[in-house]
């Protein structure tokens, strides 16, 4: 059951192509099975070809390059619709998002060649590789760096909480050089990497989470992706941005399926011989979730409206959408525990995980801290004008 | 083209930054504003303004310094008009 939710008329096909085809995949090969995702701590690898099979990892990618071309607004809602299921699995489409976006948008040629077919078809799976155990959301704080060797790179440094960094087969690493902060492609196998799993984790717990470390790590010269110099900054920039568009997507679908879990809930439940449902702070606590699911959803929208245009201002477009969408989600998921009372503690029902995950979605691809002063910078610049 | 371009990238600036006084032959990073997310917006701005896409080898500091070499660059990448 869904509640406030686009009504769907297109009928599933093989491809995940829109909203009806990812909300029927969904329902049928991810929600049923999520907690136990969690419980695993993994993604199971026959679901990772599954999402293959359906061409869900990179279809924005254009035709040629192994993709199905679909816009950024459809993207969004494929990323929506599996957030709904399972907050991990969207983290894993996330990232890998996030390097096929990068390989596209800055790769070269040979790069492109190499690395898009085979990460739209998911036979490479990618992740991403920013945060550090000293550094975060201050990605100018990474200590990480790339030494120009030979004609190449050396790689030296330490990434932690990295998302699909137990599977993924390329990590995108972002390091310092003498000029930037630039983004690099490290095949898995490549000598001098390693990966340690982090097993506990508050939420996203089948995120299969990672400390990646790389210790001497030599690379081609065609390792660099996007330009070197001042501009190589920008590689990050716009790959967190489209991180956080997929996470503010996530963050919606997170609390559509607290709301269909509350309605649902409401609807079976009696307390003192009436339904749950009957009573009005129940009522008000599910009417501020649908209020705030349309709301989060046309915000998503509008910021993939935008990227689609290729307008700047999706930039901050997609900060306002992701901080709406976190906070509501994480608020959302606190009072779909609270209706489900005991219930909602434990592993019977969604609303536990759905509550550790939102938490993880006010943190990730920039904390709502920063969302927040680079959302009043930008308010208080228009004031200016 | 160029002269439109650099009338054009110059208001874009001007409406991101309104409180500093600038002109067309102003190095941008010198007056220390310029951060990697307003890099990305301005990289977006001219590619959708005018239609061009900028290659990785043309992303360099000297090519968006000031509005002038902005137009300039703009003028490189757009074709040239029929009959010309």
């Amino acid at each position: 059951m869904t509640v406030a939710a686009p009504v769907l008329l297109a009928p599933p096909g093989d491809q995940v192509r829109d909203r009806a085809a990812a909300r029927a995949f969904v329902d049928t090969h991810i929600t049923p099975h999520a907690n136990g995702f969690e419980r695993a701590g993994a993604v199971p690898e026959d679901l990772l070809d599954r999402i293959g099979a359906a061409g869900l990892w990179a279809p924005f990618l254009p035709v040629e390059d192994g993709g199905a071309g679909i816009d950024m607004v459809t993207l969004g809602e494929l990323h929506e619709e599996v957030g709904r299921g399972c907050s991990s699995v969207r983290s894993l489409l996330t990232v890998h998002t996030m390097v096929s976006w990068t390989v596209r948008r800055w790769g070269t040629a040979a790069q492109r060649e190499r690395w898009a077919g085979v990460l739209a078809r998911g036979e490479a799976l990618g992740a991403f590789c920013l945060s550090e155990p000293e550094a975060g959301s201050d990605a100018a704080g990474i200590s990480t760096r790339a030494v120009p060797a030979g004609g190449g790179w050396v790689l030296d440094g330490v990434k932690k909480w990295i998302t699909g960094g137990q599977r993924a087969d390329v990590f995108l690493v972002f390091a310092k050089t003498d000029a930037s902060i630039g983004a690099f492609l490290v095949p898995r196998d490549t000598p001098g990497v390693e990966v340690r799993p982090i097993p506990e984790i508050l939420g996203t717990r089948a995120s299969m989470l990672a400390e990646v470390s790389f210790r001497g790590v030599r690379l081609d010269g065609d390792a660099l992706v996007g330009p070197s110099g001042f501009t190589a900054g920008m590689v990050l920039t716009g790959t967190l941005d489209l991180g956080r568009y997929s996470v503010a997507c996530g963050s919606v679908g997170i609390i559509q399926a607290c709301l269909d879990a509350c309605a649902d809930y409401t609807s079976r439940r009696r307390v003192g011989g009436e339904l749950l449902r009957t009573m009005p702070l129940i009522q008000a606590k599910v009417s501020d979730m649908v209020t705030d699911v349309r709301a989060a959803r046309m915000l998503c929208a509008e910021a993939g409206r935008l990227k689609d245009a290729g307008e700047a201002s999706t930039l901050m477009a997609t900060w306002v959408a992701k901080y709406f969408a976190s906070t509501a989600a994480a608020r959302h998921a606190s009072e779909a525990v609270q209706i489900h009372g005991a219930n909602g503690c434990g592993d019977d029902y969604p609303v536990a995980r759905l509550y550790r995950d939102a938490k993880v979605m006010e943190i990730i691809e920039g904390s709502n801290e920063v969302q927040r002063m680079t959302i009043a910078g930008e308010a208080y610049r228009e004031m200016t004008r | 083209m160029s002269d439109t371009a650099q009338a054009q990238i110059l208001t874009f600036i001007r409406g991101r930054y309104p409180q500093v006084e600038i002109d067309a032959a102003q190095d941008i990073f010198q007056l220390g504003f310029v951060n990697s997310l307003f890099a990305m917006e301005l990289v977006m701005f001219v590619e959708k303004t005018f239609g061009v896409t900028i290659p990785n080898d043309e992303l360099q500091l000297d090519h968006f310094r000031t509005a002038d070499s902005m137009a300039a660059l703009v003028g490189r990448l757009s074709p040239a008009p029929a009959g010309v």
